[in-house]
């Protein structure tokens, strides 16, 4: 009964959408090539599988690498400009000023840097994914409460300790939340740099689809893509109620004093 | 008594567990410099409980921070177990508990208990296990490896209080710990800290708006007087102990309460 509550809305939804489409496409005789009808699309991604696949594959571990590199990136920067006024200073403007290059300007010199392989694509992604997680570490760090670490500071905490058991406990919640942002940014930043010059990929496939006129092809590297996405979006859920278990109670709002200001 | 007697017991007496000499506080809001406490002169005995009572802005908790090493004063002198310490070797030397219990959300109930003695540099394990041996004290056993959101309002500032006692501190200072809960549920916890307290017997510094809590539970009573903060009066409460809350129908009692009322009245 929850089962079928939680998922038939949005299932009823997207079988409605696809109705439409289908029924509008077919009764106007829209040519494949401008925008097929559904079926098609399903039956590319059956019949197409092993390629898109394996394309997938490679978009899904430039993803991975460059999450990877944005949390570490992200909360080694996140430490530095928490540990001292000066540092804040120095460091967030230049994080700031990263997100105001635009991605397409960055990726061809990569390209011209690293070539064609991984590391300009994981570049990029990193460059998208570092930036919720610098913000959102820094809000947590900082969002710890000041009343409980004077508390411990009465009791003798030196400041190792109150980041070990207060601060940096604090600031997970925050810093997941930027996770979540970041790991669906990636994902665009990963095809955006395929998109710029590479030999796999989805994004590169995309690109060849396009210049065939194969739309079929561009629609089911979407629909992986957003699979994709939304799968590692719910990974990153999954991991933090594993990570918080204390969060299930909070969130509930069984009792509303924890974190009161 | 005979003089001689009464002086060599008066050498013998261990020193004081609190003193405060001569203390003047300072803070800043909005550019202007406020004085939270003005030459204020305390002593608190080993064992002793002591309240402190008196209107809003008189400095009340700005004591308790100075005490506990948080804050330097701006003059004068404090003493712990007779040797006067800055502010930094203060820390770590009195029990601090606060209105909110500053429960940490992410620990369980035995976690929460111990990290007192974490802080203090017992090892996790251990402070663990001595949290868990006590659990029944504050009325907790079954509830080990809950978590704060999970509890009541009352079982909650139970966790705070035994995390106040369990390092074993002998001073306490307790900032109006039960100031945020409902009637009954602070009369229960008051009888519960009593008994408690009359177990182990640490010098208590408590500060507290409510005047029947203050007579109930202290041996004397403080009234403070509004920024800047003095002593405007102290009653010593003459009550038997081991004392019960039923002890507040007392005529003693209420004798005494009429005449502490009427200090606040008269310091306002």
């Amino acid at each position: 009964m929850t089962f079928l509550r939680r998922w038939a809305p949005p299932l009823l939804l997207i079988t409605l959408v696809l109705a439409v489409w289908e029924v509008a496409v077919r009764a106007a005789s829209v040519p494949a090539w401008l925008l097929p009808p559904p079926s098609a699309v399903g039956r590319t991604l059956v019949e197409e599988r092993g390629l898109l696949l394996s394309n997938a594959a490679v978009t899904l571990s430039e993803v991975v690498l460059g999450f990877a590199l944005a949390l570490a990136l992200g909360l080694a920067l996140a430490l530095l400009i928490d540990a001292s006024p000066a540092l804040d200073r120095a460091i967030y403007p230049l994080v700031v000023a990263s997100q105001t290059v635009p991605v397409p300007a960055i990726a061809p010199l990569l390209l011209i840097w690293f070539g064609y392989g991984l590391l300009p694509k994981v570049l990029v992604t990193a460059l998208v994914g570092f930036f919720p997680i610098v913000v959102s570490a820094v809000d947590g760090l900082r969002s710890a409460d000041r009343e409980t670490l004077s508390l411990l500071r009465a009791f003798g905490a030196s400041r190792p300790q109150l980041f070990r058991k207060v601060r940096w406990p604090s600031a997970l919640p925050s810093v997941f939340s930027g996770a979540r942002i970041a790991i669906a940014v990636c994902v665009i930043g990963a095809v955006f740099g395929e998109f710029v010059g590479s030999k796999a990929g989805l994004g590169y496939l995309m690109t060849r689809a396009i210049a065939q006129f194969r739309t079929d092809r561009v629609i089911a590297a979407i629909v992986l893509l957003s699979l994709m996405g939304i799968g590692l979006f719910a990974l990153v859920g999954a991991v933090e109620r594993f990570a918080l278990p204390w969060r299930r109670y909070t969130l509930d709002g069984v009792s509303g004093e924890t974190r009161r200001r | 008594m005979p003089a001689v007697i009464q002086n060599a017991s008066r050498a013998a007496r261990p020193p004081a567990a609190v003193s405060v000499e001569q203390v003047t506080a300072t803070y800043r809001e909005d550019g202007r410099v406020l004085t939270a406490l003005a030459g204020i002169s305390l002593t608190l005995a080993p064992g002793e409980f002591v309240a402190v009572i008196g209107p809003s802005g008189s400095g009340k908790s700005t004591l308790l921070d100075l005490i506990s090493g948080l804050v330097e004063p701006d003059a004068g002198e404090i003493r712990l177990g007779g040797t006067a310490l800055p502010a930094s070797a203060r820390l770590g030397r009195c029990a601090y508990m606060h209105q909110r219990d500053l429960l940490l959300p992410w620990r369980t109930v035995v976690e929460n208990a111990a990290i007192g003695l974490e802080v203090l540099g017992v090892a996790r394990r251990e402070a663990i296990e001595k949290a868990a041996a006590r659990l029944r004290d504050v009325g907790l056993e079954g509830f080990a490896n809950a978590y704060p959101a999970q509890l009541s309002g009352g079982m909650r500032q139970r966790v705070a209080f035994l995390r106040t006692i369990l390092p074993g501190l002998p001073v306490l200072l307790l900032d109006e710990p039960f100031g945020a809960l409902d009637a009954l549920t602070r009369a229960e916890l008051q009888e519960w800290l009593l008994e408690l307290w009359e177990r182990e017997r640490q010098a208590v510094l408590l500060v507290t708006h409510d005047v029947d809590e203050a007579i109930l539970l202290a041996d004397r009573v403080l009234v403070f007087s509004p920024r800047p903060g003095r002593i405007a009066d102290e009653a010593r409460i003459e009550l038997p102990r081991p004392r019960r809350r039923a002890i507040v129908t007392d005529p003693a009692f209420v004798a005494y309460k009429a005449a502490i009322l009427a200090d606040l009245e008269g310091v306002r």
